[in-house]
């Protein structure tokens, strides 16, 4: 297996679950490569880290105003 | 289901339940597009304004939460478009290019990257990294992986194909994590650090 064939298949170990065991022929290519071990580990964690911060908080107070400012338009439309 | 159609016959406190229930989601997403909070807030009025006015033609066949987040990308997009004085911004913009494709900074990262820099600091880097992308793979990595669409859901939401959806999810991690890796790979972080701190 070929890097490039790895990275075809990198969405599919991303989003299996982590639990389920690679393919065989997956796992082989990660044992002799290093470079798509670290590629496959620091994707992962970058999807951790984003998922994990809230980047755009919404006040309070300005998610009353725009409540009510909805609700007054859509009163009024 | 239920409150859409007690929304529909009338009742407000049904339709305000519903503005409660996804308004953070509809900021967040209005935020990663507009990247500016002014137009971000007149995102979230418009498309739950926008979705009240449509409500008769929400079929059912999709979530809600999925059908209001449809209207509240395409709100953004458009003002974005505004905001860039009519240039021409949609989902296809800038996907074409090769970056991505193939991870060229291959150093492993620090164990606990996160360790490495306080809450204000991350949420810095992390904005300005994202704010990086395309417009065409940010949205997808937000749906998808933010949000937590399924490609499915993700695809129907920005009118795309599946294997469009794949393409542009892989491109955009990829790209994240190769920026990423300035700021966390293994012994960089006092120097980074730094960098942060001078902007």
């Amino acid at each position: 297996m070929t890097c490039t064939e790895f990275l075809a298949q990198l969405d599919d170990m991303l989003d299996q679950d982590a639990a389920i065991p690679l393919r065989a022929d997956l796992q082989e290519h990660l044992r002799e490569c290093e470079h798509c071990e670290i590629t496959l580990n620091t994707t992962r964690k970058t999807i951790q880290i984003y998922r994990s911060h809230e980047l755009y908080e919404l006040p309070d107070d300005l998610r009353e105003r725009l409540h009510n400012a909805i609700l007054a338009k859509c009163r009024n439309c | 289901m239920l409150l859409v159609e007690q929304t529909r016959q009338g009742d407000m406190a049904a339709y305000e339940k519903l503005v409660k229930q996804y308004d953070r989601q509809v900021f967040r997403i209005a935020n990663h597009i507009v990247q500016n909070r002014e137009d971000a807030e007149d995102v979230v009025q418009d498309a739950f304004l926008k979705a009240y006015q449509k409500l008769d033609q929400f079929q059912g066949n999709s979530k809600f939460y999925t059908w209001l987040v449809r209207i509240a990308v395409n709100e953004a997009l458009m003002r974005l478009r505004k905001r860039r004085t009519g240039r021409m911004v949609s989902i296809d913009e800038d996907v074409e290019t090769e970056e991505g494709s193939m991870p060229r900074d291959l150093a492993d990262w620090s164990p606990d990257p996160e360790a490495m820099y306080g809450q204000s600091e991350m949420g810095d880097i992390l904005r300005k990294t994202i704010q990086g992308l395309p417009p065409g793979f940010r949205v997808v990595f937000v749906l998808r992986d933010v949000e937590g669409l399924s490609t499915e859901e993700t695809a129907e939401t920005l009118g795309l194909s599946i294997p469009a959806v794949k393409s542009r999810l892989l491109r955009a991690r990829l790209q994240l994590r190769e920026r990423l890796s300035r700021y966390f790979k293994r012994g960089q972080g006092r120097q980074a650090q730094a960098q942060v701190g001078a902007k």
